[in-house]
């Protein structure tokens, strides 16, 4: 079996509180956050790895960003994949979903043949839930989101099941297809100083827009037809106030309170 | 130009470690503060997680990575689990003889063992007339046709009733001036962990004491040669040991700031947090210079020792610094706290208690200073 996971490199979560956006661009600004892999990529990676111990796979790491994202790829061979390429070049810079999915098709397609595309249903960072199914337009494979559930078979035909609002679904797939996975599927390994040693020997293509059967107008921010109109940030605060009279008259005075700031209907 | 930088390979080991210590250690720290007990789960946890296995070599089971990687490692844990750094510290302090010291057969019968969790190691030299000074020890041996009896008691061993595999020190009973060094399994008749102590710090990291009566130990288990066993131990002191106390102490330090950043950001006084304040600036600024030129220290013995390079002094250096920033840091933590710095659900004060515990750990301040005027003056 042949697995691609596409990975995203993102800033660290952790210290969100660092990021700003720039209002000429209205791009993210990380300054000097990390990188780190997609907290639900690593769900992805997770599935595959479960996948290549119980039927054998060779597992590909495919992700788009700067050479610093080199260094989530390698992680991502620590964890156990088998090789890792990484789309790079200036011109795919500023990619929205859509251009995003597009250049990662395209190197899909280069790569040659694939069993199943896995990636995380949404990124840290932007969140849009889009380039999973962007993924499989592009591919022209069925896609399934949300997925949390994988019973898989020897054969092509697969059973997932999948999150909705009020409930679950199963879906029969054929493959290849591409599943984009919810943080309920497993629960990811550590990295491990062994898996850090192994992936001294594996080897991380770089690919830049040369490589790829594009042309510059079709990827990053040219490519991208998401226009950012405007954006805000959210002011939160707490105030205190301390209410007087009688027992009666305070119960009285927070229903109102409560009515009024929309928290009681 | 000298290269500070760590490698990429370097940074993935701090986050293997980082992620370890957050998921699989920070989860016993409650139950090691309630009980004071050394969860199985925890050494189970180490083990699986290839935490003993850093500086055993890769044809004995280990991984061959050396004394920056431990100290990466040391620092990561010791940033969620003081108490946890120090009893991985002390195991690699009973590993190491064994690495340096040990016959093709000693590695091969225990190293395997020690690199999986499945054996634990300590190393046993002080005892109640001091540890600092291991000549004055009154442990004794002598021999009995192959075999070796020893007689006497350590104190203050961390690990001592987790361990399995112990590295003893001993005098000879007929020249005070030779001693030996010995491989003890547990279950050697005559060995017994007898007293738990019960520390102000550093709980769940198990410390006690050991009696030997009329312990027999095969001529097989002697560990260098027969009268040299002083530098065996020694040698592992004075890397290892304080080696594994600077990785401790920066974890502390890091803890401690971390902490105290937090909370200066989150407490609201005169409308504003008190990060804003230049009193509680002057007080970070201090900790993250402290941390910074800990860090210089530390990662410069571990990367001689890497080297080959003997490099015990500058451990000495780097220990008395550390140790010594991470007392002051979790001070000026509880400080930064306030009222809420004496209240036990805010993970300062532990700091605090380990911090007391850290200072006197694998030799004093005084004693760190006494080696490096030796040093200075040689």
């Amino acid at each position: 079996m042949k697995i691609v996971v596409c990975v995203k490199a993102v800033p660290d979560p952790k210290e969100a509180d660092k990021i700003k956006i720039d209002p000429e661009t209205k791009t993210l600004m990380r300054g000097d956050v990390p990188f780190v892999v997609n907290p639900l990529d690593k769900h992805a990676i997770e599935a595959a790895l479960q996948l290549k111990r119980k039927y054998g796979a060779q597992i590909t790491i495919l992700s788009m960003g700067p050479p610093a994202a080199g260094n989530i790829v390698k992680e991502c061979l620590a964890l156990g994949a088998d090789q890792g390429i990484l789309l790079s070049d200036r011109d795919f810079g500023g990619a929205d979903a859509y251009a995003t999915a597009f250049t990662l098709a395209k190197g899909i397609e280069k790569n040659g043949e694939f069993d199943l595309i896995l990636c995380g249903m949404a990124s840290s960072d932007g969140a849009t839930e889009w380039v999973g199914p962007q993924l499989a337009t592009f591919l022209r494979i069925p896609v399934v989101t949300m997925v949390n559930e994988i019973h898989e078979n020897a054969d092509r035909e697969w059973l997932v099941k999948t999150a909705w609002e009020d409930g679950y679904r199963k879906v029969a797939i054929r493959l290849p297809a591409v599943l984009s996975v919810a943080r309920e599927l497993n629960e990811p390994k550590n990295l491990s100083f062994s898996g850090i040693i192994k992936a001294r020997k594996k080897e991380i293509t770089i690919w830049s827009i040369s490589d790829l059967d594009v042309s510059p107008e079709s990827v990053g921010f040219k490519g991208s037809p998401t226009i950012v109109g405007d954006f805000g940030t959210l002011e939160t605060g707490r105030n205190v106030e301390f209410l007087e009279g009688t027992a009666e008259e305070k119960a009285e005075r927070l229903v109102g309170i409560l009515i009024g700031s929309g928290a009681i209907g | 130009m000298i290269d500070f930088t760590f490698s990429e390979e370097q940074e993935m080991f701090r986050k293997a470690a980082r992620e370890f210590a957050e998921t699989e250690v920070a989860k016993y720290v409650p139950e090691m503060e309630d009980t004071s007990k050394v969860p199985e789960g925890l050494l189970r946890a180490l083990g699986k997680a290839e935490m003993l296995a850093i500086t055993i070599p890769e044809i004995y089971g280990g991984l061959g990575l050396g004394y920056t990687a431990r100290l990466i490692a040391l620092e990561e844990i010791g940033r969620i689990s003081v108490a946890t750094a120090m009893m991985l510290q002390v195991f690699a302090l009973g590993i190491e003889p064994i690495v340096k010291f040990g016959t093709d057969e000693q590695k091969s019968k225990y190293l395997p063992g020690l690199a999986t969790g499945e054996l634990l190691a300590t190393a046993a030299v002080t005892e109640a007339t001091g540890g600092s000074d291991p000549s004055g020890i009154r442990t004794s041996y002598r021999k009995d046709g192959d075999d070796y009896i020893v007689n006497g008691r350590k104190c203050f061993i961390t690990n001592a009733h987790v361990a399995n595999t112990l590295i003893i020190l001993a005098k000879s009973e007929e020249n005070p001036k030779e001693f030996c060094a010995f491989i003890v399994e547990k279950d050697m008749e005559g060995f017994k962990a007898t007293h738990v102590e019960h520390k102000v710090g550093f709980r769940g990291c198990n410390t006690g004491e050991l009696a030997f009566e009329s312990l027999r130990i095969p001529k097989e288990n002697l560990l260098g040669q027969e009268g040299k066993g002083m530098r065996v131990t020694m040698s592992a002191i004075g890397e290892i040991g304080r080696g594994g106390m600077v990785g401790c102490a920066l974890g502390l330090q890091a803890a401690c700031m971390e902490a105290s950043i937090k909370f200066a950001n989150e407490r609201i006084l005169y409308g504003k947090p008190i990060a804003k304040l230049p009193v509680i600036q002057d007080k970070i600024a201090e900790m993250k210079i402290d941390l910074e030129a800990g860090r210089l220290l530390g990662y410069r013995a571990a990367s001689m020792q890497d080297a080959g390079t003997p490099s015990s002094n500058e451990f000495a250096a780097a220990k008395y610094y550390t140790t010594e920033a991470a007392i002051k840091a979790a001070k000026v933590a509880v400080d930064i706290h306030g009222g809420y710095g004496c209240m036990e659900e805010y993970a300062v004060t532990r700091y605090y208690r380990d911090a007391a515990v850290l200072g006197p750990s694998a030799g004093t301040s005084a004693i760190m200073k006494v080696i490096v005027g030796r040093w200075a003056l040689s």
